[in-house]
Formats: C-alpha cells, sequence, structure tokens
C-alpha cells in the first residue's frame, strides 16, 4: 500500500494536479448550469442562462447602477465590520486574559451569540429607524459578538510562560499587557477579523431587507420581486467576488502587518 | 557570603476537588555570591516551583526568602531567569529581545544596543541581529534567551532546565557556552535540571532534591577544577559525583513510585 498516493491522507500533491482538479470543480457547476438552461431543463424565470446574467451585469455596468448599489453595500458591510472590530478586539483580549473582564462580559456574549440577527430587526427598527444606521447594526451585531469570543480566545491561549518571562525582565502589569499581550494577540486577531468579515458579508441581504433603496441585497430582493434570476444572480456572483477581494485584502495585511509569525 | 536564602519553604497546592500537595516541605538553601548552583530531581519534585519562588512568580505557603539580605516580593529585573520553553518575543528581532531589559530600565536607546551588542557576541550570535524567532533553531533561540536575561545585568540567574528541549549534542555545545559566558560575566546561577551530567558538569554544587514531599535531600559540592572540557564528563572524579547521585535519585524514584502505587490503591 502507497502512503503517498492521491488518496492518502495529509499528502502534498503536485500544483499542476491541484489546479486541475480546482478546474474540474469550477467546469462541472459551470456546465451544469449551461446544461440546465440551453438545454431546456428549467424555464427562465427558475434560473437564468449564463449569457443572460452577463447580459444583465453589462448593462447594469455601463449605467452605473451596478457600482452604486455596489458603493451602499461596501458602506453598511465595512461600517458595521469597523465599528464591531474596534470594540472586540481590546474587549476581547482582555476578556481572554483577565477572568474579572471574562466574568463581566460573558454571561452577555455567550447568550447574545445565540440570537439570530435577524430576530432583533423589529428591536432595531423601533431604536434606530429604518435608515443605514438600522443596516450597520445589523452587520454590527452579526459580528460582534462573534468576534469578541474568536479573540478572547486567542487571548487566552498566549502563553503564560511569555508573561512571566516579562515580568522577569522587569516588565510592570501595564507593560506585560501592551508589549506583550497584545502584540503576542496579533497574529490571531488578523486571521479572526478575516474570518469575521467573511460572516458580516453574509449578513447583507438581512441587513438590506428593510426600508433599502439601493445595496446588492436590496437588487437581490427587489429581482426577486419580478423573478429576475438574471439580476439575482449577477447581485450573487458579485458578493462573491468583493468577498474573495476582502478576504484577499486580509491576507495581504497579515503578511504585511505580523511578518514575524510563523503561522500563515 | 550568601546572597541568596531560602528558609524553611513550604509550599501545599491545594487543587478544588484533589487531594491537597506538599510541593515543597521545609527546604532550605543558601547560595553564595558568584558560584554556580544546580538543583537536580526527578520531574514532580518541585524544583521548579522553588525557582519560581526565587524569582517571584510565586509565593511560599510559609517560609523566608531573601536575596541580599532583602526580602523576596514579586518578580523584578535583578532576578533573570532563561525558561525550559522558548519565551522569546516572536515580534521582536533577536537584537530587540536582547533590548527589552534595558529599553525597560529607561536606559537610552544607543546604551541598550551596545549592551545588546556586545551580549549577542557573547552567545556567537553575530549577523542574527536582525532575525525573528522564527528564523532560529532551538539552540539558538535559547542562547538569545539567555542573552537577554544577562542583558539586564541581575544579580542572580535562575534556569529552568534552559536546554531540556535541545537534542543532546546542542545541549553540550549550550552547557560549554554558558560556563564560558559565566566565566567572563561571573554571576550567581541557580540552575534546575533532571540531567544528572549536566548538574555536574556545570555546578559548583549540586543539590539533590527528592519528590512528594519535596525536599534537599543532599548537597555535593563539586570540586572538578575549572575551565571544565567535555573530556570532564569521562573523568574518574566525575563518575564518582554520578554514582553517589545515580543511588541517591534512584533509591528516591523508587519511593516515589511506591507512594504513587499506594496512593492509587488506597
Amino acid at each position: 500500500m502507497w502512503t503517498r498516493s492521491l488518496f492518502s491522507p495529509k499528502t502534498d500533491i503536485d500544483r499542476s494536479v491541484y489546479l486541475t482538479l480546482s478546474l474540474i470543480s469550477v467546469s462541472i457547476v459551470l456546465a451544469l448550469w449551461c446544461l440546465l438552461t440551453y438545454g431546456g431543463i428549467t424555464p427562465k424565470d427558475f434560473l437564468a442562462a449564463p449569457h443572460e446574467v452577463v447580459a444583465a451585469g453589462i448593462k447594469r455596468i455601463a449605467n452605473m447602477s451596478l457600482f452604486e448599489h455596489m458603493w451602499a453595500s461596501l458602506v453598511v458591510i465595512l461600517s458595521g465590520f469597523f465599528i464591531a472590530s474596534i470594540f472586540a478586539v481590546p474587549i476581547g483580549i482582555l476578556m481572554g486574559s483577565f477572568r474579572a473582564v471574562q466574568a463581566l462580559i460573558e454571561p452577555i456574549t455567550g447568550f447574545m451569540r445565540y440570537i439570530p440577527v435577524s430576530a432583533l430587526i423589529p428591536l432595531l427598527i423601533l431604536w434606530v429607524g429604518i435608515g443605514v444606521e438600522q443596516k450597520i447594526m445589523v452587520i454590527f451585531l452579526g459580528t460582534f459578538f462573534q468576534q469578541l469570543i474568536l479573540i478572547s480566545d486567542v487571548s487566552a491561549r498566549v502563553s503564560k510562560d511569555l508573561i512571566d518571562c516579562a515580568y522577569t525582565l522587569g516588565a510592570d502589569r501595564r507593560r506585560v499587557v501592551t508589549r506583550v499581550l497584545v502584540p503576542a494577540c496579533m497574529p490571531g486577531v488578523m486571521d479572526n477579523l478575516r474570518v469575521t468579515m467573511g460572516w458580516a458579508w453574509t449578513y447583507l441581504v438581512v441587513a438590506e431587507l428593510v426600508a433599502a433603496d439601493t445595496g446588492l441585497g436590496y437588487m437581490i430582493l427587489n429581482a426577486m420581486r419580478g423573478l429576475f434570476t438574471d439580476v439575482i444572480l449577477l447581485g450573487v456572483l458579485t458578493i462573491g467576488i468583493l468577498g474573495l477581494i476582502t478576504d484577499f485584502f486580509f491576507k495581504w495585511a497579515r503578511r504585511r502587518l505580523v511578518p514575524w509569525s510563523a503561522d500563515f | 557570603m550568601s546572597m541568596l536564602s531560602l528558609r524553611d519553604i513550604t509550599v501545599r497546592f491545594e487543587p478544588k476537588g484533589k487531594p491537597a500537595v506538599l510541593a515543597l516541605d521545609d527546604v532550605s538553601l543558601d547560595v553564595a555570591n558568584d558560584t554556580f548552583s544546580v538543583i537536580v530531581g526527578p520531574s514532580g519534585c518541585g524544583k521548579s516551583t522553588l525557582l519560581r519562588l526565587v524569582a517571584g512568580l510565586e509565593t511560599p505557603t510559609s517560609g523566608n526568602l531573601e536575596l541580599d539580605g532583602q526580602p523576596i516580593a514579586g518578580p523584578s529585573a535583578d532576578r533573570g531567569m532563561v525558561f525550559q520553553s522558548y519565551t522569546l518575543f516572536p515580534w521582536l528581532t533577536v537584537r530587540e529581545n536582547v533590548m527589552f531589559g534595558p529599553k525597560i530600565k529607561g536606559l537610552a536607546k544607543s546604551e541598550c544596543e551596545d549592551i545588546a551588542d556586545d551580549l549577542i557576541k557573547a552567545v556567537h550570535l553575530e549577523g542574527f541581529e536582525k532575525s525573528y524567532p522564527k528564523e532560529l533553531s532551538g539552540g539558538m533561540r535559547q542562547r538569545v534567551a539567555l542573552a537577554r536575561a544577562l542583558a539586564n545585568d541581575p544579580r542572580i540567574l535562575l534556569m529552568d532546565e534552559p536546554f531540556g528541549a535541545l537534542d543532546s549534542q546542542t545541549r553540550q555545545m549550550m552547557q560549554e557556552l554558558l560556563l564560558d559566558v559565566w566565566q567572563s560575566h561571573r554571576k550567581t546561577v541557580l540552575f534546575i535540571t533532571h540531567d544528572i551530567d549536566e548538574a555536574i558538569f556545570l555546578g559548583d554544587e549540586v543539590h539533590v532534591m527528592s519528590a512528594r514531599p519535596g525536599l534537599i535531600k543532599q548537597s555535593l559540592d563539586i570540586t572538578i577544577p575549572r575551565p571544565r572540557h567535555i573530556d570532564a564528563l569521562t573523568s574518574p572524579e566525575f563518575m564518582d559525583y554520578k554514582r553517589s547521585i545515580l543511588s541517591l535519585m534512584h533509591a528516591e524514584t523508587i519511593k516515589a513510585e511506591d507512594a504513587a502505587n499506594q496512593r492509587k490503591s488506597a
């Protein structure tokens, strides 16, 4: 029996084999799509054909409306994510390393984590209205509590020896936090921001559920009313591509900001 | 003259839901100025706890610890420590790691750099000043950790099995390097190990500890002349020391095993 074959676990494969397999999987999905639409198996109001999605895209790029939707969605996503992050990173780091902070915060986050954001939308409308603030709040609530848990975990895993070592080098408690705990958390914080950025995108349609007049989520919901499946698919593809771009940005930023980190 | 003095130190751990453990039972120990003292003992004998007490990272249940006549209360830069695990700060370069202590002390940048460069030379790491820890081997990391602990010019250097994670060839090389650095920087050292060869090779005096309760069984003066080199390891006097420590520790290990078995069957 070979332990270095394609079928044995944890074995590296050639880059060319990897790319071929990736291409095959994408091709299968595309081929299936073509078969269903051009083969006349499904009607247009069930699934639009590839060329119809491309046409819908070209039209909306030409009249700039796709960019308006993208911009509106980016403002919502990035604002919500940014506000969540500036609170979640410091609080999470403290929560993971100070039992007292953990005792204060954990009961609330442990509970909030399981509440579907959509369940809070009625309250959000009552409290902050139906403007862009409400949409930003949806993204905030969707990411903040998850970030808090993940980052507190990063902080809890920082080696105690590293902290003790700083004490024996003359650092006081404040410096142990600012010069050891915080930098030691940075790679893990970057990783989890990247993961939660992906989650933030998944809340987009929920965020634009109420009283939106622009945004990719709105575009998708609006297209549903007329069964414009080409526009729905265009929206889905655009969100996917924007998500990949933000993911790529986070990978790049991690390499730039924490080049010393052993694992990326 | 005794500079570090431990009097009647007892440490009792009381973990929740488990029987209390007497980690150290009435331990007294004196370490004289500029001597290299080694504590050797089986794992779980409380030798690391003893070192952490001196570092100020733990407090005894009862007993007194004094350095230069001053009671030890909390960690301080005058007691530098090298840990068994790799504790270099991964976000700092080799040079920045060594400068960590002096910078916290508030020394001028150029002064910190001079101290760092001298010590990096002493541990033979010239050319690696700008490397990050992830680029270094285990032995190199521990050399930086040694340099970093010395950068504060501590009154006493505490070493907690610093070479425990290294392969035996690297360990031998590190021991010789440590002795070189010690000869030239002349420090009081308290070194913990479970490796008998290492204890005899390095120490002016070796304290043999027993487990459960942890206490110092016997102390030996090692009179093998310095500077010591690798051939000291096979000299007859080395073998004599080794034989007596081995038999002491062997008896202790059997006793500890028996005690553990009795606890289990009880």
